[in-house]
């Protein structure tokens, strides 16, 4: 198909242009190890073609998940993010091509090594006169041990901070550098090469003998970490936190829409916090759901035929005809919205009908087990032994009720694309194996669930920040930028949140009375 | 025998007392043509913008000349007070130069109403 070639090298250049200008976090040194991890993070470039794939076949899906109603056959239905035989080859060809995965992983491991660095420095300094001239050295005595415990205690809360802070592993790649990161790495960087610098030129040249001198310059570049550290923490984390402007997001496709609050961020941060409350916020994009039935927007095109019931009046025919016949199309033309009210109706009428039927075998199908309880192991009689069952078996057993209403609600609802049976009688396990009602069980399938629910999350999403100004620049007031995907997009407008004057007034609680209404007296 | 709001015409005479620097009468009054009709307690007909009385001063001049609360008052001095605004009406009662007020004013009773349809019962 045409949209499965376009947008595969659409996304797979636009991941190479991402990560090609990508810097880590100088802290993240343990990337090594996360290696598996990294799959989870927004730059995976993978999505599917399961929409096209129901729009083109919506009619052929429907019938290949009307079978597991009827017969019961095991039909993995066709979700939203199934993948076809054809993109599975191309998404190997992807996730194993080597420039992406080295350029991902070189911020990181810059950082990391940075990190390193910075940390043995201070352990460096104390060790390399030791080792290089010891013998010179002045004797250090009560001071020095002083500084070896402060030195000892700051360098571990260092590492502990920094492995609180920094050591998690990324959720999304930005487009363009982290502007404060980039900033601390460098400032990271060029402080600990002047203090080498330093100690280049006035200790190891000379030999310096005095020692405390040199341990209390290797505290004092533990010290200066630590409030790099903080820094660090208060333009990372801190600084967005009081919020500063409101986004509205608009879905393109269906106008959901979402006011959130957020502090001062750069657009792309503010794009990568969105797209957090996006999974969590917003229904799911049930691409079924968007037209009207075509059958009443189709409606004008059909011929109007004009029946002449009168007198053979030849002059009069003509003009007449036209007359009648653009008159009753003008006509025609305004009964289009009685239709889509009576079919809106009808639709409501019939999903309510469904969602009955299912909710009263639900309710009927769970009647038929219960919990096994241990100890009443004697009460069941040698005539009608019960079996025991785990909750898979439970599930199975009591899904062939259930199975034609459900499967009926779904059609209905056109969310059969989302649940197949395999995933309906996963979840009735769970739902059985924590003793969970039926309402319960059926919450899954009576709303639409916010995105994040369908999400199979081990793979990324690719999004596209679409904007007009550069993505670093902060919010401000006024601005337009959109988040793309392939079928739909999300709109965002950023306007700023209200200056509060609050005043104060006290009120005495005795101040409080009451007269009944009337008009006015005057005494006289 | 009917019980109904038969209103009764009196003709009440109030001597003003001087208190300090003015001359009170001792009640207070509430309505007038620049005022809502439908918020009086007292008015039968809630369309009805007349002058009434709405509190009676406990020992005052229009207690002893018995006046009562309710009442509305359609006459001051001989002056209609019926299409008054309360303003004007107000002035009308406090003019310092008269020491006496003589008011007509109608009052609904019920008792009076009973009594006559009783009396002309009985003598019956």
């Amino acid at each position: 198909m045409d949209n499965e070639s376009t947008y595969s090298g659409y996304s797979y250049k636009s991941s190479q242009s991402r990560s090609s200008r990508k810097h880590r976090d100088r802290r993240d040194r343990h990337r090594s190890k996360s290696r598996d991890s990294s799959i989870r993070d927004k730059s995976v470039t993978i999505q599917t073609p399961g929409e096209p794939l129901l729009d083109a076949e919506s009619t052929r899906g429907d019938d290949r998940d009307d079978n597991w109603g009827e017969t019961t056959t095991v039909v993995t239905g066709t979700s939203v993010d199934s993948v076809s035989n054809e993109d599975l080859t191309r998404l190997k060809d992807l996730e194993d091509s080597s420039p992406l995965q080295c350029r991902r992983f070189l911020g990181p491991a810059l950082g990391g090594v940075l990190g390193l660095f910075a940390l043995v420095t201070p352990l460096a300094f104390l060790a390399l006169p030791q080792l290089l001239w010891r013998d010179t050295l002045e004797p250090c005595g009560t001071p020095c041990e002083g500084l070896y415990i402060s030195l000892a205690f700051k360098l571990l809360i260092l590492l502990i901070s920094t492995w609180a802070l920094f050591l998690r592993p990324p959720r999304a790649t930005l487009p363009r550098f982290f502007i404060f990161r980039c900033l601390l790495l460098a400032l990271v960087f060029l402080f600990v090469a002047s203090y080498w610098l330093f100690y280049g030129v006035r200790v190891l040249e000379p030999r310096e003998t005095d020692y405390r001198g040199i341990v209390g310059y290797a505290a004092s570049l533990v010290d200066a970490l630590l409030f790099i550290q903080y820094l660090a923490l208060v333009l990372l984390e801190v600084r967005h936190l009081q919020p500063a402007f409101c986004l509205k997001v608009v879905r393109t496709t269906d106008g959901a829409s979402r006011f959130y609050n957020v502090g001062h961020l750069s657009i792309q941060r503010a794009a990568v916090w969105l797209l957090d409350q996006y999974y969590n916020d917003f229904p799911v994009y049930n691409p079924a759901l968007l037209n009207l039935p075509k059958s009443i927007l189709s409606k004008k095109m059909s011929a109007f035929k004009v029946y002449n019931l009168g007198e053979e009046n030849s002059t009069n025919n003509s003009t007449g005809q036209s007359r009648t016949m653009i008159a009753a199309a003008s006509r025609k033309r305004d009964n289009s919205h009685t239709e889509y009210y009576y079919e809106e109706a009808e639709v409501e009428r019939r999903v309510r009908k469904r969602k009955a039927r299912l909710v009263v075998a639900v309710e009927e199908a769970f009647t038929h087990i219960k919990r096994h309880q241990d100890d009443e192991g004697s009460v069941s009689s040698p005539k009608h032994p019960r079996e025991v069952m785990d909750p898979r078996e439970a599930a199975q057993a009591i899904f062939a009720p259930m199975a034609r209403a459900m499967q009926k609600y779904l059609r209905a609802t056109r969310q059969q694309s989302y649940h197949s049976m395999e995933s309906i009688i996963n979840h009735l396990q769970f739902c059985i194996t924590h003793s969970m009602t039926p309402k319960a069980f059926l919450e899954l399938y009576l709303s639409p669930g916010p995105t994040l629910q369908y999400l199979d999350t081990s793979r990324g999403r690719q999004w596209t920040l679409v904007s007009e100004e550069p993505v670093t620049s902060a919010l401000r007031q006024g601005q337009v930028f959109s988040l793309r995907r392939l079928d739909f997009s999300l709109v965002v407008t950023v306007t700023p949140l209200p200056f509060l004057n609050l005043g104060e007034e006290f009120i005495d609680p005795k101040r409080h009375k009451f007269v009944m209404k009337m008009q006015s007296e005057t005494s006289v | 025998m009917t019980f109904s709001n038969v209103p009764s015409l009196q003709r009440i005479e109030i001597k003003k007392l001087r208190q300090g620097d003015n001359l009170i009468l001792g009640f207070s009054i509430g309505g007038g043509i620049d005022q809502d009709p439908g918020q009086n307690p007292f008015s039968d007909d809630k369309a009805d913008k007349g002058i009434y009385v709405t509190r009676i001063t406990p020992g005052g001049p229009a207690e002893t000349a018995d006046l009562r609360m309710g009442d509305k008052i359609m006459q001051v001095n001989g002056y209609d007070m019926t299409m008054m605004t309360h303003d004007q009406a107000r002035k009308r009662l406090t003019k310092k130069n008269e020491d006496v007020v003589r008011l007509l004013v109608t009052r609904k009773s019920l008792e009076e109403a009973v009594k006559n349809s009783m009396g002309g019962y009985q003598r019956q």
